[in-house]
């Protein structure tokens, strides 16, 4: 269990020397506690005290990583069940799994397929993590082939699937030096492969039916010494996937129960249909999976899955914001219309992205308004008359053109008035809604 | 080893509400669609057994839509011509509820008049038996205009007006609490905002229990997280007793999914993106799902092939075959 303020209080020096930052040792516990500092910012903790703490502040779902030469692919630490209480830390990694009985030409077209795949989402390159090899065979020298076909077509992070413990064994020899995750353990093989995992240094990946079970298996296994743990506790469906999800979140942040605080792997590929394989993994991503192993490469699929992950991971306290300012858009002249919008990345790269693919030459005069998309600005009082007015000037932007024109956005023609008596010498339009439509207006109106 | 499932326990219930009338209850439509009543998070059986299965409405039009995408146009084909026959194709494609919406022209360019719209509103009355919601184009002037008289030509029914917002609801509230009908409440993407709303809402006198609360979402990309995160906080808001936050959750995904740059453009977008139509389909289903997940009761789309597998996973989410430990 997590230990309370007071309690971690006893374990500290009790001097106030005030060298950690606080003016007494009772306030750094209370941080301690809240997690919101490290321990090791107080230089005369006893040893003792030191392992006592550091197994009640470990984290309450370890930091698992999947590593090759390179590439990581990690998941775990996180401490909250809703992005809402403070963010969700480390994106679950999506796999893509191929079969060693899949022909060699299939393994190595779809995995360079995947393995180059880039999409670009407000100015971020997404991409996937890794792949899985699955074995369908039996075979330890089938798996080998298909573990090195992989290999030789990409260098990201593998995922080893057999309960076979010799074919895993045998596909781990095609990745020295690297740490995969081996998957995996269950209540028959696991002294087998927690030695094989111990080893190689490999994460191991433990299937069991049922919480209970799952929760015996990782004690086991940890006491033989491995601590890189991902579990997969079964729930195939959305109920039970949500609900065994919902439930292993909870005992681990709000129990601190230790035997299940551990990354969970969930395999919408499973699915069998790619659509409905794209639904369970959208859960997976906002429903506390880890790693996601997908059976379809996708790229219709793919991206939207990349880029709801990106969404759900993006720090609530933080939106995404672009530097205020005049930006310029592909070469514009002074006689060039003055483009108007907010400074919420969405926003500007909607926007930006429109106007360059357009060809047609714009200023983007980007406001301040504390990372809200238009409307959302608008009704927060973020994005009126004023403030853009005020952008105008503080920019300059009336140095740069010859024709004072200013092109609002659809949605808040409302402002026109208004701006019209913050500036008086401009033209002031009114543009389309959305982003999308502007290259049309731009063409048709301006 | 023994575990103990930890389960939430909250004071509070979401309202059930109940759209559409039967013969029985003074309307005249052949189903109803009942939403809420949870009394913890979306779907956590082991708590408590969800008593209402979200429902899925697929949104028409007055008339042919001159800004959808045309993979929405091909997927209907002709019936978007005739609203009443694209109400009974909505119904055939595993509609729970329909949306009708408004639009604030005809084709020719004239004003749609208060005759028309309440024309267009018996004639997919008259064609499907299913609930009916009716959203007004979306300015003050016209949503009054038309919504006062379609609610007074469908006295009775239990229709769903759309939309109230702060700047315009008084009339809107006024006309459903003298017909019969219930509202959608839309504010935006703000846990106290729509708070406010309902405030407002319940001031005039509204019983709540005829009000649906639309906090607004942006599409997957487009800020879902905004809207997914006010959900959330919203329906822990209702669980924790806010009286003015236990409404029934309605959102968008069909519009602003569809609104985007991903489901508008086929040419010229990058080979990443992959193909247009599964994009669009992924695009409008994974907001819809995410929704849901977050607590959404009502989920409007425009897809065919997105309602059936959004279908399938409320199924699946609402089945409870499973034991924790």
């Amino acid at each position: 269990m997590a230990l309370t303020g007071i309690q971690i209080y006893k374990l500290l020096p009790q001097t106030n020397c005030k060298e950690c930052g606080y003016p007494t040792c009772l306030a750094f516990a209370m941080k301690l506690s809240a997690k919101q500092v490290e321990l090791s910012a107080c230089p005369y903790v006893t040893p003792e005290a030191k392992t006592q703490l550091a197994e009640s502040a470990a984290p309450p779902i370890r930091l698992v990583a999947i590593k090759s030469d390179g590439y990581e692919a990690k998941a775990g630490n996180e401490v909250v069940l809703f992005r809402h209480d403070k963010t969700f830390y480390n994106k679950p990694g999506l796999f893509i799994r191929v079969y060693d009985n899949q022909p060699v030409e299939t393994i190595k077209a779809t995995v360079t397929e995947a393995n180059a795949y880039a999409v670009n989402y407000v100015g971020m390159d997404l991409t996937v993590d890794g792949f899985a090899v699955a074995s369908s065979s039996g075979d330890p020298n089938a798996f080998t082939a298909a573990v090195q076909t992989v290999r030789a077509a990409s260098k990201r992070p593998i995922i080893l699937m057999s309960r076979d413990v010799n074919v895993v064994k045998a596909g781990m020899n095609a990745l020295k030096g690297e740490t995969p995750l081996i998957y995996g353990a269950d209540a028959r093989n696991w002294e087998a492969f927690a030695d094989l995992a111990k080893e190689n240094k490999a994460a191991l990946g433990i299937i069991a039916g049922t919480l209970a079970e799952m929760a015996e298996l990782t004690e086991k296994i940890k006491a033989k010494g491995v601590e890189d743990l991902v579990i997969d506790p079964g729930g195939r469906d959305l109920g039970s996937g949500l609900a065994i999800g919902t439930t292993i979140r909870r005992l681990a942040v709000k129990k601190n129960f230790r035997a299940l605080g551990f990354p969970v792997i969930a395999f919408p590929g499973d699915a069998g249909d790619p659509g409905m394989e794209a639904v369970q993994a959208a859960q997976a991503i906002t429903k506390y999976a880890g790693f996601i192993v997908l059976d379809h490469f996708n790229p219709a699929s793919i991206y939207p899955l990349l880029v709801l992950r990106q969404n759900i991971y993006t720090d609530p306290q933080k939106p995404i914001q672009v530097q205020p300012g005049i930006y310029e858009i592909n070469a514009p002249k002074p006689e060039d219309p003055v483009l108007v919008t907010t400074n919420f990345s969405i926003t500007y790269f909607s926007v930006a992205n429109e106007v360059e693919g357009s060809g047609l030459p714009a200023w983007l005069l980007v406001t301040d308004a504390e990372g809200m998309s238009v409307l959302t600005a608008w009704a927060a009082g973020k994005f009126d008359a004023e403030r853009i007015a005020k952008a105008i000037k503080s920019f300059n932007v009336a140095d740069k053109v010859s024709r004072k024109r200013i092109v609002l956005p659809g949605h808040v023609a409302v402002l026109s008035g208004e701006l019209e008596g913050e500036l008086p010498d401009w033209e002031i339009r009114v543009g389309p809604r959305e982003a999308v439509d502007l290259p049309a207006f731009m063409k048709q109106a301006l | 080893m023994p575990i103990e499932i930890p389960k939430d326990n909250w004071p509070g219930t979401v309202r059930t509400v109940t759209i559409g009338a039967s013969a029985s209850d003074g309307g005249t439509r052949t189903s109803t669609v009942t939403v809420g009543g949870q009394k913890n998070l979306p779907f956590l059986h082991f708590e408590n057994k969800a008593p209402n299965r979200p429902a899925v409405a697929i949104e028409i039009k007055d008339h042919r839509p001159d800004d959808w995408s045309s993979l929405l146009l091909d997927a209907w084909g002709d019936v978007v011509n005739n609203p009443a026959i694209w109400a009974k194709a909505a119904e055939a494609a595993g509609a729970d509820l329909i949306q009708l919406s408004l639009s604030l022209t005809d084709l020719d360019g004239n004003p749609t008049n208060p005759d028309g719209a309440v024309k267009t509103v018996n004639n997919v009355l008259a064609a499907t038996g299913l609930p009916l919601m009716v959203f007004g184009p979306g300015q003050a002037e016209a949503d009054n205009n038309l919504l006062v008289a379609v609610a007074e030509a469908t006295k009775g029914e239990r229709l769903v007006l759309g939309i109230a917002e702060d700047k315009n609801y008084r009339t809107i509230i006024a006309t459903a609490m003298a017909n019969g009908h219930l509202v959608n409440a839309r504010s935006p993407m703000d846990v106290n905002l729509a708070k406010q709303l309902n405030i407002l809402i319940s001031d005039m006198g509204m019983p709540l229990d005829r009000v649906l609360m639309d906090p607004t979402t942006g599409a997957l990309g487009y800020g879902i997280e905004y809207g997914y995160s006010a959900m959330e906080r919203l329906r822990q808001a209702a669980l924790q007793g806010d009286a003015m936050t236990q409404l029934p959750i309605l959102v968008t995904p069909g519009f602003e999914a569809w609104k985007t740059k991903e489901a508008k453009v086929e040419t010229g977008v990058p080979a990443a993106w992959g193909d247009w139509l599964e994009r669009s389909i992924n695009w409008e289903t994974l907001t819809a799902m995410t929704l849901i997940e977050a607590g959404a009761d009502i989920v409007v789309l425009r897809h065919a092939e997105s309602v059936r597998r959004v279908k399938l996973a409320v199924t699946d989410l609402m089945a409870a075959a499973y034991t924790l430990a």
